[in-house]
């Protein structure tokens, strides 16, 4: 009876989407403000990546405000988790093949995780998704070392500062030029690396904060469940 | 052809969303309701990105291309970046929760837990059970202070 219902509920959502979705037509966006992104954001932000202008310019505090959701679901997911335990029992080490694995993959996720953060306001990829590669490549070492571990003390550090450095240039922004997160030093010259004013700058706080946090969470869900056996 | 891909990438996102939708109310056990919740958030991200295409166009990236050529609207897919991130936030802060709930009461079925939680709840603060449709009053065993007795030893662990 009550998968029937939910069966129900579900069959029901799905339709009332797909005729809210019929209103609209396909590739048509309804939006005009893409269009307007699109014709002035190669000269008043000067990054190649659209996406990235619109993340880090024109909605630069609703990106701020994001980082500070996701630091208070990893504080409350470690509130919820507690940490009796400061350094994790002493598991044992993984086989051969994960521990040369991990070696291997070390540099190469870090160089890749810096390439996608510095090369965010020109190809795909951002803060964020490297950000993503960085936390993966300091989560696997401890996957395969589980003694070794990871020092929660150095991955707040590093969140802390850049958190605290997205913000400054922020500020610095507003002393400057009277806006908050206002794009700074130029546009420089549309498609080389060093482009786009302040924009770099901020995708690295932002890559490093969310590989720091993200490790860090990876790092506590192991961490109990190694407490629990 | 064209009519074929719209069909198959709305049916793909809205199916995406059913299916999360469904898994959430009928699964039982706290972890599918996880999962369920990650398949419907990537039907919605889909939904989304959805929404800014454009026939015809190319990627929001100046990559040499004459400036006239159609781009996809960059504004949805700036909104779903920003919420697969808030996403695995979301997610991590749910297992935690799950992993908290696991050690208390030593299940993740969810009419398990909650009818425990509410035992609890009801003997440590002496207000009385609610009523419920399943059990006539009474019949639930209260969980005397400190131990739960409902726990088998093999759960118990």
């Amino acid at each position: 009876m009550r998968n029937l219902a939910s069966l129900v509920f579900a069959a029901g959502l799905g339709f009332f989407l797909t005729v809210l979705l019929l209103q609209f037509g396909f590739g048509e966006p309804p939006m005009i403000v893409g269009q307007a992104i699109q014709d002035g954001a190669a000269e008043t932000v000067g990054a190649a990546n659209f996406v990235t202008s619109v993340v880090l310019a024109y909605r630069g505090i609703d990106t701020l405000g994001e980082l500070s959701i996701l630091f208070a679901a990893a504080a409350a997911a470690g509130l919820a988790l507690g940490s009796r335990r400061p350094a994790p029992a002493a598991g044992e080490d993984a086989g051969f093949i994960l521990r040369a694995g991990s070696d291997l993959l070390f540099p190469l996720l870090l160089v890749v995780g810096l390439y996608i953060i510095l090369h965010g306001h020109l190809t795909p990829g951002g803060g964020f998704q490297g950000g993503v590669i960085l936390a993966a490549a300091f989560f696997i070492p401890v996957l395969a070392r589980p003694s070794r571990g990871l020092r929660h003390s150095t991955l707040s550090l590093v969140e802390g500062f850049a958190g605290a450095g997205f913000i400054v240039i922020g500020l610095m922004a507003l002393l400057w030029d009277g806006q908050f997160l206002q794009p700074l030093l130029g546009t420089g010259t549309l498609g080389s690396l060093v482009s786009a004013g302040t924009l770099p700058m901020l995708y690295l706080a932002v890559g490093l904060k969310v590989g720091a946090e993200l490790a860090g969470l990876l790092v506590h869900l192991m961490a109990r469940e190694e407490g629990e056996a | 052809m064209g009519a074929q891909i719209e069909l198959v990438l709305y049916v793909g996102a809205l199916g995406l969303l059913a299916v999360g939708a469904a898994g959430l109310v009928m699964s039982a056990n706290l972890f599918r309701m996880i999962l369920a919740l990650v398949i419907a958030e990537a039907g919605a991200n889909l939904l989304l990105v959805l929404a800014g295409y454009r026939w015809d166009a190319v990627a929001p990236i100046l990559a040499g291309q004459p400036a006239d050529v159609p781009m996809v609207d960059p504004v949805p897919q700036a909104m779903v970046l920003t919420a697969i991130v808030i996403g695995v936030g979301v997610q991590a802060l749910a297992l935690a929760m799950a992993v908290r709930i696991y050690r208390a009461y030593g299940t993740l079925d969810f009419s398990e837990v909650r009818r425990r939680m509410e035992a609890d709840i009801a003997a440590e603060t002496g207000i009385e059970l609610p009523g419920s449709r399943d059990e006539p009053a009474g019949a639930r065993p209260l969980p005397p202070p400190g131990a739960n007795p409902m726990l088998t030893p093999e759960e118990g662990r």
